[in-house]
């Protein structure tokens, strides 16, 4: 039972670092219909900025900075110079575009800052908490806590953003229809942009957590993999619907990698470990079947 | 003036019909499947043969079910390169536990193992849309991938799960020349590619469109959504399948079940969509374009550098090998969106005038 | 750094003047499938930088091999299996007259070049990855896993963890961790065989790719409690790990790697959890080896370094190209010694060099490496020729050896790799060599 509860709660933790790629994605597409696969490589970007800038002489927090600067610029400089040339294209030709947008950053971010995996240190270290390892003898990590935390306060912030501010309303009336809210005067390369932004933001947030628990080097853009199954379980346009089916996925892909592997060894005999890979997505298929928006995701009625 | 159908009358609908409606269209193609069996294995060196000419004909093989899959059916797929592991691993293992099958036969049941797969993995295509279901097909990707790994059998108890494809004897010769290989290879893939023409004009062809163009119109004037669905993902299957086989007997010898990873898949949707969605054409202007690409970038940069005198590292050009790979995809989703076949077509309507402005 | 490209352009003017007149050709030609970018480009760059060093220290301190220059061209393989072929037969009609062997630092890519390397008589070096079955010459004639292998490797870790471990693994418990791939799963065949030959408990825990998340696998381990966890993990999986590890209060000097796990990119990015953790390796890090200090004076002093950070000098990843160019340089010695001094080596005279390399401490003590790698004596049965590692460990700043050259059981893992490479010979119908005959 508690080693039930630790992997339970281990996967929960780990859910929220799903999460915190996913919402990046959700951002974007709730805005702008564009499913973003370059998230991932953003990510990437994100967290070697950070630690190349600390490389040349910089502080943490001016890095941080510095980093958050070049992903709003680089947010920008992707609506301006691929996205809004692809208005009115299918969905498809966008989401290659970003496709062909991974592969860019994949080749200029090592580019400039060196393509060694480095350590990203911001000071908190990954280990059992002492207190419950005694007392419970279970293994909870601070680190997870704190990231939990961070996301706790990333969604809450961007909740109340969508919901309370006019930049929020806007974002909502654009996602909703493009045409409509041009119609009524909402300038929508300038919310576009400001997504791509807040995406960066998110994705600064998301490099730097992974960057700390992993080391920041080319892998990261990998974590787009884990975040995908998270998207269509939560739906694509729902912010809350990100950090629940994180946890639902981070916490049953534990699990599942626990207790399915010997069942299968019963039946097949071997070694069936590893499932990792596929169990969050079939998983979320078979979700889907039941609910095909998605947990949150709106309702999408074909008409002729 | 050389490109018009003017004065070409047809008399009755099997004419009108017909695969290539247009004389010059059928001139022209004869022409390239001259050069194609004959030209080409006369002048190509094996380099070209086993780097460029087969991965090519195999890729483009593959792009080509995807794009029935994708641009025909409207059924957006990242799980293609497992269904080419399927084909590959089912050729494997037809060859070698059924005594004496002959390897075409295996083939084509690869291709249908592949099919039966796809048609699997394509039931949640009845429920789920767009985004969703490409992102549920990299269930098939992974899950597939992963079942290669963890089942010895399909691998012969190899310990590390690679295979190594058995030697091409077809009636007794054995293919086992690059040039033989290709023209095995081309062989397969026209027959297959004009299949597939046909196929797309058929009453099938066009249930798929009027799928992609709208399901709950297509259902509502009476078109079997799910017959049309699951047909579609086991043509393309088949296809991806037969295409895996080919890849692995024709191209690399020996494969891994890790190689037919998603990145594959990604290059496949690539191809089909730099080459023109929905259309058979585009798909080998996809692959070209796909796998030229890299290549050219590989000995050009460095070339260019060196004439300038750039300072650069080898790490550094290879890193720009793959920003401008990235750059160009953007550059040419921008420019042409629906891709080369489109540019194709446009070159026809001007060729149609030609040299007569008017 | 200007001058980087000079070697390719060179290599590529002179090749094509070979073409047109065959007869002069003091040139050895290498094609180096190399990879510098993606997942795994780091490792590369490190690797590649310090084997075409090697070939320049080469060229430039003794002028080539007996007068021979050492030329090459590299290609980018990204570590993708079709890219890997396309650059082998890009590369292979320069290499039909002279070749060194082929490096291409990938099992994947290996795989799909065995064959192909067969067929067209080039010698294909397989380091510490690839086929490893190829051992036996007698099937794969064109095919050398130099050095040793990952069944060999870990049959050596595990001698290894029984000293540690008061020398008898009776009843003790040893996880297996591993990159659930071809090459994660190649040692399970030698785990097994050690476990039940030395009588202790092998759990076998894989890792799906890339590996960025384990939290299960270690709460498992914690669970289990062994006494010693071996691990085989590639790339990003490595620092996970070691992480992960820290996480659940593993010990990390009760983790010991496989040689790919255990190396400077491997452990600086997982910073102080790596303190303490374990590696085997087959050649050691550091400047101190005196080859590597005169690389470093000789050729980045008259600035023609292939490295673009200097600072890669000496890290493992470097010194294992160093050791691998080491080799195939020594081999062309051998090579020129029965074909004629000063005279370019073919493919299939390349392979007998190879396959009759006799590398002693006397004579790594005469190229400056000594202790780089082990001794390496091969024949047509043995293509591998020594089985040993060192194992090193990780203070915080740098690998320090914590063993001397350890071999593995060769008794009870050849028997294994001829098994399959018997297999290998019949799916195929290849005739295998006999292997008396050879000299």
């Amino acid at each position: 039972m508690e080693f039930f509860l630790e992997v339970l709660i281990g996967g929960l933790l780990s859910g929220v670092m799903y999460a915190l790629v996913a919402l990046g994605f959700v951002l974007i597409y709730k805005a702008s219909g564009v499913f973003n696969f370059a998230q991932g490589a953003m990510v990437y970007l994100a967290a070697l900025s950070v630690v190349g800038i600390m490389e040349w002489g910089a502080p943490l927090w001016l890095a941080v900075i510095l980093a958050f600067a070049i992903m709003t610029a680089f947010g920008i400089a992707t609506e301006k110079f691929v996205l809004r040339k692809l208005v009115n294209q299918p969905p498809i030709a966008l989401f290659m575009a970003t496709i062909g947008l991974t592969f860019f950053i994949e080749g200029l971010a090592p580019m400039i800052f060196g393509s060694d995996p480095r350590a990203l240190d911001i000071g908190i270290v990954d280990e059992p908490i002492p207190w419950i390892l005694d007392n419970w003898n279970m293994v909870i990590s601070k680190f997870d806590l704190i990231a939990a935390g961070v996301a706790a306060v990333l969604v809450t912030v961007l909740a109340l953003f969508f919901q309370y501010t006019r930049i929020g309303r806007a974002l909502r009336a654009v996602a909703d229809d493009h045409q409509a809210a041009l119609s009524i005067g909402i300038p929508l390369q300038h919310i576009w942009a400001i997504v791509w932004g807040v995406a960066g933001f998110v994705a600064l947030v998301a490099g730097m957590m992974w960057g700390a628990r992993n080391g920041v080097q080319f892998a990261l853009t990998f974590t787009a993999l884990k975040a995908l199954p998270v998207l269509i379980l939560g739906g694509f346009t729902s912010v809350p619907g990100a950090i629940v089916g994180g946890l639902i996925i981070g916490a049953s892909e534990k699990l599942a990698e626990i207790y399915i592997p010997p069942v299968m060894q019963d039946l097949f005999g071997g070694n069936f470990g590893g499932i990792e890979g596929w169990f969050p997505y079939v998983l979320a298929l078979l979700f889907l079947l039941v609910r095909p928006e998605g947990l949150f995701g709106e309702r999408h009625i074909d008409r002729v | 003036m050389l490109y018009r159908e003017a004065g070409q009358f047809k008399t009755s609908y099997a004419a009108d019909q017909q695969l290539f409606p247009i004389r010059q269209d059928r001139i022209g193609l004869i022409l390239l499947l001259a050069v194609a069996f004959l030209g080409v294995p006369m002048f190509a060196s094996e380099y070209w043969f086993s780097a460029i000419l087969i991965p090519f004909l195999i890729f483009a093989l593959a792009a080509l079910g995807l794009n029935i899959l994708t641009g025909y059916a409207g059924q957006l797929s990242l799980g293609t390169a497992a269904f080419m592991a399927v084909g590959a691993y089912a050729a494997y293992n037809f060859q070698l536990r059924v005594e004496g099958m002959p390897i075409l036969v295996s083939f084509i049941c690869a291709g249908l193992t592949a099919a039966g797969v796809g048609i699997l993995f394509g039931l949640p295509s009845l429920r789920i849309k767009g985004f969703y279901l490409a992102v549920a097909t990299l269930a098939a990707q992974f899950f597939i991938v992963w079942c290669l790994t963890k089942f010895p059998w399909l691998s012969n108890n190899s310990s590390s799960g690679v295979i190594s494809a058995q030697n091409i004897e077809i009636l007794g010769y054995a293919f086992d020349t690059p040039r033989d290989k290709y023209l095995l290879v081309l062989a397969i893939v026209v027959l297959l590619a004009l299949a597939a023409k046909n196929m797309v004009r058929s009453t099938t062809g066009r249930a798929w469109m009027a799928v992609r163009d709208m399901d709950v119109a297509a259902s509502v004037i009476g078109i079997r959504l799910m017959r049309t669905k699951l047909l579609a993902f086991a043509v393309s299957s088949f296809y991806c399948g037969v295409a895996g086989a080919l890849y692995a007997y024709c191209y690399l010898g020996s494969v891994e079940p890790d190689g037919f990873s998603l990145d594959m898949s990604f290059r496949i949707l690539f191809m089909v969509i730099i080459g023109g969605v929905g259309s058979i054409l585009g798909s080998f202007l996809g692959a070209a374009f796909i796998l030229l690409l890299p290549i050219f970038l590989d000995i050009a940069l460095p070339f260019f550098a060196g004439l300038f005198g750039l300072p650069f590292s080898s790490a550094t050009v290879s890193h720009i090998q793959i920003l401008v790979f990235g750059a160009l995809i953007m550059f040419f989703l921008i420019v042409e969106p629906h891709g080369l076949a489109r540019l194709w077509q446009i070159a026809k309507e001007k060729l149609r005038l030609w040299p007569f402005p008017h | 750094m200007k001058k980087v490209f000079k070697p390719a352009v060179a290599a590529a003017a002179v090749s094509l003047a070979m073409l047109s007149q065959a007869a002069y050709s003091a040139e050895q030609f290498f094609p180096i499938p190399s990879y510098r970018v993606g997942a795994y480009g780091a490792n590369g760059q490190a690797f590649y930088g310090g084997f075409i060093d090697y070939l320049n220290y080469v060229n430039m301190k003794d002028k080539g091999v007996n007068g021979v220059t050492l030329t090459w061209e590299e290609c980018e393989t990204e570590y993708n299996n079709a890219k890997g072929v396309e650059c082998y037969e890009r590369m292979k009609g320069k290499a039909a007259q002279s070749a060194g062997p082929i490096h291409t630092m990938s099992t994947g890519i290996s795989y799909a070049l065995i064959d192909k390397s067969a067929q067209d008589k080039l010698p294909l070096a397989m380091m510490g990855y690839g086929r490893t079955d190829a051992v036996d010459g007698s099937v794969f004639p064109y095919a050398f896993p130099l050095v040793t292998t990952y069944q060999m490797q870990a049959s050596a870790i595990v001698k290894f963890v029984k000293d540690k471990l008061g020398g008898n693994l009776a009843g003790k418990k040893i996880v297996y961790l591993y990159h659930d791939s071809a090459y994660g799963k190649e040692a399970i065949v030698a785990l097994n065989a050690e476990a039940s030959l030395n009588k202790f408990e092998l759990v076998q825990i894989p890792v799906a790719h890339p590996g960025n998340e384990q939290g299960a696998q270690w709460l498992k381990i914690r669970q289990e409690k062994p006494d010693f966890v071996i691990f085989w993990g590639w790339g990003v999986m490595n620092q996970t790990a070691l992480k992960a590890a820290q996480k659940v209060g593993y010990p990390r000097d009760k983790m010991i790697g496989s040689w790919w796990t255990g190396s400077e990119e491997d452990v600086v990015p997982a910073g102080e959890a790596a303190k303490g953790y374990m590696a085997a390796t087959w050649n050691v890090a550091g400047k101190q080896v005196p080859v590597i200090a005169d690389i470093e004076k000789v050729v980045y002093g008259a600035g023609k370094g292939n490295l673009q950070d200097k600072a890669k000098i000496g890290t493992v990843l470097y010194n294992r190209g160093v050791s691998a160019a080491v080799l195939s340089v020594e081999a062309i010695r051998k090579g020129q010694d029965k074909y004629g001094k000063g005279k370019s080596l073919n493919g299939e005279q390349m392979r007998w060099a190879l396959e009759n390399l006799d590398i002693t401490e006397a004579r790594l003590k005469a190229l400056g490496a000594t202790n780089l790698l082990p001794e390496i004596k091969t024949s047509c049965a043995n293509h591998e020729g020594s089985g040993k590692v060192k194992i090193q460990q990780w203070d915080g700043a740098k690998w320090v050896p914590v063993s001397d050259w350890i071999e593995g059981n060769k008794g009870l893992i050849h028997p294994l790799f001829q098994a399959s490479a018997k297999q290998y010979a019949k799916e195929k119908g290849i005739t295998p060599r006999d292997c008396s005959k050879e000299k």
